[in-house]
Parts: structure tokens; sequence; C-alpha cells
């Protein structure tokens, strides 16, 4: 399992990590950020890439 | 050509955003083999949208503006503080400006941009106290210094950096005059229609303009005192901020050979190109210096200096080059693989909260979508018919399945 946090004061909700995990990440009717905190170990590659293209860089592996 | 030494590193010019993209994505595809990367900056790699919006209006540290650090990269050797001054194709080598030549075994070029000064007859001396860009985390230092209420300040450049370090330093209380030769903000982007939109929020905000003028003198000696703009106005300021712009760090390819009419050419394998059409196996190009055909919309090669650039051109080159260094096979494969990075950019300036997809600069028509220009809306962008760029002022969830439109070719 890995766990993923999202510093909820810095996500503008750009949604950027969206398309990158899309099952972990979601965009809700109110345009706000929802998220899985934990994915799959086989989804570690998915999750790394929504966390590069996070432009608040809000998104972290905790490892 | 010279043999080079399998252990020779793969050395990375370019110590931001590319270069550590590069890096990490050369590890994950599977390159264990020495790996050198040269910057000129002594921080580590860092997020530089930040400096001249959320990060300018509180307190700037290295902290707040970090990339994660991870396991993968922890053997890279970084040698901060020196940047290349020469590189040798044939020889394999790159010079540094301690003097030392570092033998590589592929080279990948990510010193991307700095900031455009402002030159005048006489006043040539960009250091002068007072004057300032926004490039760098120390740049953002030293100018959130300044940024105390009732400072006035005159921002040079009205694309979306004058404007961002505008709106930041208006919230903060000072008193803010653009001036600009464009005829509108951020024109050449988003248009017509928006730009003038923008213009209108900015004013509403107190932010002056002085439109399709440029600044023919510096005043101040020891410390700026203002600007005398071409039709002989003088504007008092204490602070001047020069956003005109940047320009590419590709002096030290000087004699290699390489395409560097503007950045560096590469093919859409991020390989570099020389002047007589020779593409470089060995030679690749990463971020914003990269000018690069991007096959959703043309053939043209252009740079794209947008954020997400640095981060799909440095895993690209990650994937290639690994796949060259295994020779294992598969390089003419994922060489040849398709690679259309969406263009992704963002801006913040007051209320108005920008996003936009695709290259809409190229586009000879606009459409309001969604909504309302002097509200939340949604403009398309076409050339030709077919959308290539998208902007959303709010609206995210309205804003984001044209990404798909325009990744499709931008047919509807």
């Amino acid at each position: 399992m890995i766990k993923v946090e999202v510093d909820m004061n810095l996500c503008q909700h750009y949604g950027q990590c969206v398309f990158e995990a899309p099952r972990i990440f979601h965009l809700n009717s109110d345009d706000k950020l929802e998220y899985l905190a934990e994915a799959n170990d086989d989804e570690r590659d998915q999750v790394e890439a929504a966390v590069d293209v996070c432009p608040m860089q809000a998104i972290r592996i905790v490892e | 050509m010279d043999a080079v030494p399998d252990a020779a590193p793969v050395i990375i010019v370019g110590g931001a955003m590319g270069g550590l993209r590069a890096a990490e994505a050369l590890r994950k595809s599977g390159y264990s083999g020495p790996l050198t990367v040269i910057g000129e900056e002594l921080h580590a790699p860092y997020n530089r949208p930040p400096l001249s919006k959320e990060v300018l209006s509180t307190v700037v540290t290295h902290e707040a503006v970090a990339f994660p650090r991870r396991a993968a990269t922890e053997d890279v050797e970084w040698l901060r503080g020196r940047s290349a001054t020469a590189a040798d194709l044939d020889a394999h080598t790159v010079t540094t400006d301690d003097g030392v030549k570092h033998a590589w075994r592929a080279l990948v070029i990510a010193t991307g941009l700095r900031a455009r000064r402002l030159t005048l007859p006489g006043r040539q001396d960009p250091s002068m106290p007072g004057r300032y860009t926004i490039r760098t985390l120390d740049d953002a230092i030293a100018l959130r210094e300044e940024l105390r209420e009732g400072r006035r300040l005159v921002v040079l450049g009205s694309g979306f950096l004058g404007c961002e370090v505008a709106a930041t330093a208006r919230k903060l209380g000072c008193e803010v005059t653009i001036v600009s030769p464009s005829e509108l903000p951020i024109i050449r982007p988003l248009g017509l229609e928006l730009a003038a939109e923008i213009q209108r929020r900015h004013e509403a905000h107190g932010v002056q303009f002085r439109m399709g003028r440029s600044v023919v003198d510096v005043l101040g000696d020891a410390r700026f005192a203002g600007v005398v703009l071409d039709d002989g106005e003088r504007l008092d300021a204490d602070v001047l901020v020069e956003a005109i712009g940047s320009e590419c760090n590709s002096e030290w390819l000087a004699g290699t050979g390489l395409d560097t009419t503007d950045g560096v050419l590469a093919d859409a394998a991020m390989r570099a190109v020389s002047q007589d059409g020779t593409v470089h196996d060995d030679v690749y190009v990463v971020g914003d210096i990269a000018r690069f055909p991007h096959l959703v919309f043309d053939q043209t090669p252009r740079r794209i200096e947008h954020w997400n650039i640095p981060t799909d051109t440095g895993k690209r080159v990650g994937a290639v080059l690994a796949a060259k260094l295994a020779d294992d096979g598969s390089f003419i494969e994922i060489a040849a693989r398709p690679f259309t990075p969406m263009p992704t950019f963002w801006s913040v300036q007051f209320e108005i909260d920008l996003r936009a997809y695709g290259l809409p600069s190229l586009a000879d028509e606009t459409r309001l979508l969604e909504g309302e220009l002097a509200g939340a809306c949604v403009l398309g962008y076409y050339r030709g018919g077919r959308m290539i760029g998208v902007v959303g002022l709010g609206m995210q969830a309205a804003l984001m399945p044209y990404r798909q439109v325009i990744a499709a070719g931008g047919a509807r």
C-alpha cells in the first residue's frame, strides 16, 4: 500500500492529478478535489506522476 | 569520434526542474550508471510559479517551493554553483566555469532561460539597487523585501509574470504602474477580448497602465528612482520590476554545430539536432530551452515556456536515453513513440483564477464557450476551425473536457 496525502491548504483544485491517477483523484461536482488516502503498490508510477504535475506541489507520498 | 568509456557519466547541464525530472526519469527507466547534474544555482530544484504568486505574498523560503527528493536519485552527483562554458560533441566533454573538463557518455541540455534585462545606453547596470527581475528564488527573496505598503512600483512588461507581480504587489499595498509596448496585457497568448477584461480587472484594483509605451531612461544614481517614458512622462518610483521576457542559456553550445537559432533544436524524441540536420543519439534537450515539433499542433518546432514542459520533456528524455544506454534493442521503438505533452498553464491575479491548455497564442479565432467574460467563463481558441487552446476563468470542471478535444486534434 502507498499512503497518499494532499495538503488541502495548498490544493487549488487544478485537477492535473486526475489526468495522471484517475482512480485516486477526482474533482467533485463543486470542482473540489477528493482523493483516496491509499493506493495500490502497482499504482506508484501513477501517483508519482500526479505528484509531479501538481502546480501547487500539494501531493505527497508518505513513505 | 573518440571512444567514450562506459564509465563516463550521463551529464545533465541544468539543475532546475527539467534537469531533476530527467535525472529521475533516467533512474525510473532503468539507467543505474553514473549520473551528474551541473547546476548554476546553489539551491536544490524548486518550483518557480509561486515565486510571483503565493510565495511572493508571504515569506519566501526554499522549503516552501522545494521539490520532494526521491530515493532513486540519492546517488546522483550534483555540482552546484557551477555553469557550463563550453561543450565538445566529438570529444564528449563539457567544460565548467571553474575550468574543469568533464567527460560524458551522454549529454542532456537543460540550461533553460534567464530573465531579459532592460538595456539603455548609459544605463546598463541592471544590478542597481531597486531594479529586479523574478526568475530565481533569490530574485523573489530580494524583491519581497521591497514590497511594503506605499512603495511605488513600476512593472515593465505586461505578460503573465508582469501582471502577477503587479497584482501581488498591489495586494501588499504598493502603488503599481505597468508599462508595456503592447496594446493590452497578456494579449499575445490570450487575445483581445480576454486581455481587455484582464486590464479592466487590474484597474478595478487600482493598478495603473501605460500601454503602448516604452522606457527611454532610468532615473537615480545610487538607487533606482523612476523611469522616463517615450512620450516624455516621468514616473517616480522606488522599485522597477523587469518582466520583459527571457533569453536562452545556449551560449555555452557555441561551436558545437547544434542549431541554437532559438533555444536548441530537438526532434520529437528530444534528441538534439545540428544545423546540418544531424540528429544526435547521445545529446538531448529538456525544458523551455528545447525547440521541438509538437505533432498535435503542426510540424513546426517551437519552444514552449509552460510549466509542464520541463517535466514532460525530462521524462521523455529519461525514457529514450535509458533505452539507448541499455542497448537492448528497444531504443528505436521508444524514440519513435508519439510525444505530445499538453501545454498547461495557469495564473493568479487578484480574483482572476486563469487556467489554460494548448497553445491559444496560435489562434486565428476566439469563441466564448461558457459563462460570461465579466465573470467566470471558458474561451475556446481555434486555428482553421480546429480547437488548439482553451482558457478558463474559474469553471475548472467545464474546462477540463476541452483538454481532450485539443489532444485529439481539435476537431469538434
